[in-house]
């Protein structure tokens, strides 16, 4: 692949080049202003000078796409930190992943680098076309911003469109997840990755018949067709990954279950693409926060972690990530574009699993968690702004005087405390 | 129905696998809590798909979904005939989106073909050639026809909720809308719900029930009587009601936007 066709940027056509120079001259622009990062909007200038610049920067790189509907920035994270240990690689590290975002981040990357990109799960389809992507992770599909993506299998049904169009060499792919196995089965070469995975709420209905999907411990298949978990070709447990090449202990730096498995997918495609097994494994470890997941800062006072958990699935996997009751938590809801307008998705959260300890709901949508709290039995107070609400969580009775606190936000709640301590770094 | 019940009211919750996309498991919740609080025993029978659902609940909920599993889930109900039975005898049904749709007497299917539906509700529902239905959805005060007292009505206040849907919904001669639309779109004429004795449907989520606990205790009094559904501390839902009629009534469906998000938004 890029070994084979070294890409100079004096390869890159000169409108490419002028988009380029448009881009970051706006993106710089908009810094100036205070708007933000100005990735994306120098991104869609530069795509008004050359319509096909993403196709123009990734030509003859090697490119790998991750796609989900949770996971997919951290785990764009690990593969580019494992393949790092023997490439040079770029990065859209900031989570703007849509063509606008991914164009700004390649544009004054090295042309040789090795292109690690998160894509939103909707422009798979058009991001694959463009880039031609040797390699594609699908990690897992399940509901999110109901408003805007409607239906999480019609999200399957693109993938599954793409893949035929646009065939990647390899695609990494959840085995333990109905949809993405119907969406990455069409593909030439499938690395399966079982991740034990629990969440089944969103795949019940077969996406090839409709049937109905048996769930069982381990493994899954429709009563009515061909449609199975297929055996997989990497595994997780609790301190390390099974590769086709053996197992290997894995010592992270990330919380929680769901980042072992996000380990495991990126040590599966790393691997796949020619890295050394434990030198890629060493670097998953050195990978401390993602995008100002998991920071530790101060925020009204007091010592707090950020977490972020945006939709049923991710809160699934956040709850076992909280210090345990009695210590209290701050829990924060938007509902803005980027977190979808309905909030109706808190009812289809465990949020019993709370009990035991005090919860200050803020966010702009506090009222709709302060109703699910009080129905779930959760101790709860609403508190307007987030350093209040971490103020009045440092009173609560299970707080351990200069404890961590945590603060669970959804999207544009988590990019909104995380401007406050410091941004993405 | 009587006010003194010796057994513990029974709650259907049909195919939550299927029918569960949109947070409606949710009502099951706000029935249970609201019985439990009153101290009033209350059973949920939890019908997964491949189960045969029963036809001895006193109250059923059907929750919204997606296309495929709507029709596997019309085609479970329709062999089965559990909830024809159930509804003969006096069952109440809520149905919410895809489930209102199930339970009229056709609905589009992903491709657009026509599905008979269950015919429990009398109203159909259609493509229409206009952009799916999505976005905060708000009532007039809303009246029900009272089923136990002909000509009299019972007062629901505003209808507060979310709105997801492709489809819209004709009712027809034999059923009343659950109320007028104000903000959004509804069953696509102007009304939105349907409702056919004890029989509710709506395209309300939020879910419904627990931003319109009047409606809740309205299913719930038609079961163990109203006498039997004393006051309950219902603040946090009235704060919940007081900001979303407000934001409805300002278009507010996406509260502070800001230039900042438009461009975070890459």
């Amino acid at each position: 692949m890029s070994a084979a066709h070294p890409s100079p940027s004096a390869a890159l056509p000169a409108r490419s080049r002028l988009a380029v120079a448009t881009g970051r001259a706006v993106a710089g622009a908009s810094q100036l202003v205070h708007f933000g990062s100005g990735s994306v909007i120098g991104g869609r200038a530069a795509l008004l000078v050359d319509r096909d610049l993403l196709r123009h920067l990734t030509r003859g790189r090697e490119v790998v796409l991750v796609s989900a509907t949770n996971g997919k920035t951290t785990t764009t994270r690990l593969l580019g930190a494992a393949l790092g240990t023997d490439r040079p690689v770029v990065s859209n590290s900031l989570g703007a992943n849509m063509t606008p975002g991914i164009v700004a981040a390649l544009g004054p990357a090295d042309p040789a680098a090795t292109a690690v990109l998160e894509v939103d799960e909707r422009w798979v389809e058009q991001v694959l076309a463009q880039t031609g992507a040797g390699t594609l992770v699908l990690l897992n599909l399940s509901r999110d911003q109901l408003d805007r993506s409607q239906e999480v299998r019609k999200l399957a049904e693109r993938w599954r469109r793409a893949l035929t169009a646009t065939p990647p060499e390899r695609v990494v792919a959840n085995a333990d997840d109905p949809l993405v196995v119907w969406s990455a089965q069409v593909a030439p070469e499938v690395v399966w990755v079982g991740t034990g995975q629990d969440w089944t709420a969103d795949a019940a209905g077969c996406p090839s018949c409709t049937g109905r999907i048996a769930f069982e411990a381990g493994h899954w298949r429709c009563t009515a067709c061909d449609l199975a978990r297929p055996e997989p070709h990497v595994t997780v447990d609790d301190a390390g990954v099974t590769l086709p090449s053996g197992r290997l202990e894995v010592a992270l730096s990330l919380p929680g279950r769901v980042n072992r498995v996000n380990a495991a997918f990126a040590l599966a495609a790393a691997t796949a693409l020619g890295a050394d097994p434990s030198a890629a494994g060493a670097a998953l470890g050195q990978v401390q926060e993602v995008a100002g997941r998991y920071r530790v800062a101060r925020l009204g006072g007091h010592p707090v972690r950020l977490l972020l958990a945006k939709n049923p699935a991710g809160w699934h996997e956040a709850i076992d990530m909280l210090t345990p009751a009695p210590a209290p938590v701050v829990v924060a809801i938007n509902a803005r574009i980027a977190d979808g307008h309905d909030p109706s998705w808190l009812w289809d959260v465990e949020y019993e699993r709370l009990a035991g300890r005090l919860v200050v709901a803020t966010g702009e949508r506090r009222h709709d968690l302060a109703v699910r709290l009080r129905y779930a039995g959760v101790d709860h107070v609403t508190v307007e702004g987030v350093e209040d609400a971490v103020a009045r969580a440092a009173q609560a009775e299970g707080h351990r005087p200069g404890a961590i606190i945590d603060v669970a936000a959804n999207y544009t709640a988590f990019q909104e405390y995380l401007e406050m301590v410091g941004g993405p770094r | 129905m009587s006010a003194t019940r010796e057994s513990a009211v029974r709650v259907g919750v049909l195919f939550p696998d299927l029918l569960g996309t949109y947070g409606d498991g949710g009502n099951a919740v706000v029935l249970t809590q609201r019985l439990a609080w009153r101290g009033i025993p209350v059973d949920v029978v939890t019908v997964a798909a491949g189960q045969a659902a029963p036809d001895s609940c006193d109250l059923y909920l059907v929750g919204g979904g997606e296309d495929g599993p709507q029709v596997q889930a019309t085609r479970e109900l329709d062999r089965s005939r559990a909830l024809h039975r159930a509804v003969d005898r006096g069952a109440v049904v809520l149905a919410v989106c895809a489930g209102m749709q199930i339970l009229g007497h056709r609905f589009p299917d992903a491709t657009g073909a026509d599905v008979p539906g269950l015919g429990l509700l009398d109203c159909e529902t259609v493509r229409v050639d206009r952009p799916r239905a999505v976005g905060e959805l708000l009532t007039g005060p809303a009246r029900v026809p009272d089923p136990d007292r002909p000509g009299a009505t019972i007062d629901l206040g505003e209808l507060t909720g979310f709105e997801n849907h492709a489809g819209r919904t004709l009712p027809g001669p034999s059923s009343t809308a659950l109320g007028a639309v104000e903000v959004g779109e509804g069953n696509g004429d102007g009304s939105e719900g349907v409702v056919c004795g004890r029989v509710v449907g709506t395209y309300l989520h939020g879910p419904v029930l627990a931003r319109n606990p009047r409606l809740a205790d309205l299913l719930l009094g038609w079961v163990v009587g109203a006498d039997a559904l004393t006051p309950l501390d219902d603040r946090e839902v009235d704060d919940l009601r007081a900001e979303r009629l407000r934001a409805a009534r300002a278009r507010e469906l996406a509260p502070r936007r800001s230039w900042r998000d438009l461009l975070r938004r890459s």
